[in-house]
């Protein structure tokens, strides 16, 4: 199942991925980056389309971390 | 799309920032309330290791997104790769340092009197804008209002800057290089760094 996957080194953890997330999968860890629940991820592209960085992208992924 | 969140106070803090330019242009002295978002990010960097303040407290950020999403004012096309860069975030943020360092000298002139208060914004660190209208003496020294009319032009330009962004690419762009943004994500990492080892 494709989920949400972010690509850690470019995030600038402004955390509109958190805000826009419907499941609320997403969290900042400590201010560095966004990291993706996969449990609760299901993968419905909101915070790709949100994100400005274009960091975080639906993939097909194991972790939530590309 | 997140509608089903309940609203807290701090979804609003948008509304702030525009007030705090609606203060600046009537009087000159509010551009020091512009402070609270220099300190409060790094604060709670600092303290809590977060970036509390870019993720729940940012009005300007919200106002973007208000803007860009709501207002329907963004093309939110994906910006280019390198704006989000690491050369370009640090970039920026020396540039704003380094522009921010000359307002604060130019503040320490008025202070010690080599120069007299200027009564002008200046955008995007090269438009003149007159802006008289916005202060007439007060119990504070002359060096008080040059740092308003400094900071305000700084705070309005980085705003214009943010707006111009979020027109053409996704609504909240500018956070991707925000000195403000760079800056805590650089303290919130080292702290990171340094807790694990």
């Amino acid at each position: 199942m494709k989920k949400a996957a972010n690509d850690i080194k470019r995030c600038v953890a402004c955390g509109v991925c958190v805000l826009q997330c419907p499941r609320e999968a997403i969290d900042i860890y400590k201010g560095c980056h966004a990291v993706v629940d996969v449990m609760k991820c299901v993968g419905c592209g909101i915070c790709e389309r949100a994100c400005p960085t274009g960091s975080i992208k639906v993939a097909e992924v194991q972790d939530g971390i590309k | 799309m997140a509608s089903n969140k309940t609203k807290h106070w701090y979804d609003y803090l948008w509304i702030w920032t525009i007030i705090y330019f609606a203060l600046g242009f009537f009087n000159i002295l509010f551009a020091w309330l512009g402070m609270i978002d220099f300190i409060l990010p790094l604060i709670f960097a600092i303290a809590g290791g977060d970036k509390l303040f870019c993720n729940r407290f940012c009005g300007r950020g919200q106002l973007f997104w208000v803007l860009g999403k709501n207002c329907k004012c963004s093309r939110s096309k994906p910006a280019p790769r390198w704006i989000s860069s690491k050369w370009f975030r640090y970039g920026f943020l020396a540039f704003f340092m380094t522009m921010f360092g000359t307002m604060v000298f130019q503040t320490y002139l008025v202070f010690a009197g080599t120069n007299t208060l200027r009564k002008v914004i200046k955008l995007f660190w090269t438009f003149k804008v007159p802006w008289k209208w916005a202060y007439n003496g007060s119990v504070f020294p002359d060096w008080v209002a040059q740092f308003g009319f400094g900071f305000y032009s700084l705070m309005l330009t980085s705003t214009l800057i943010g707006l111009i962004v979020m027109a053409l690419y996704k609504e909240r762009t500018w956070c991707s290089f925000c000195p403000m943004g760079t800056m805590t994500q650089g303290i919130c990492k080292i702290k990171e760094r340094c807790g694990k080892s």
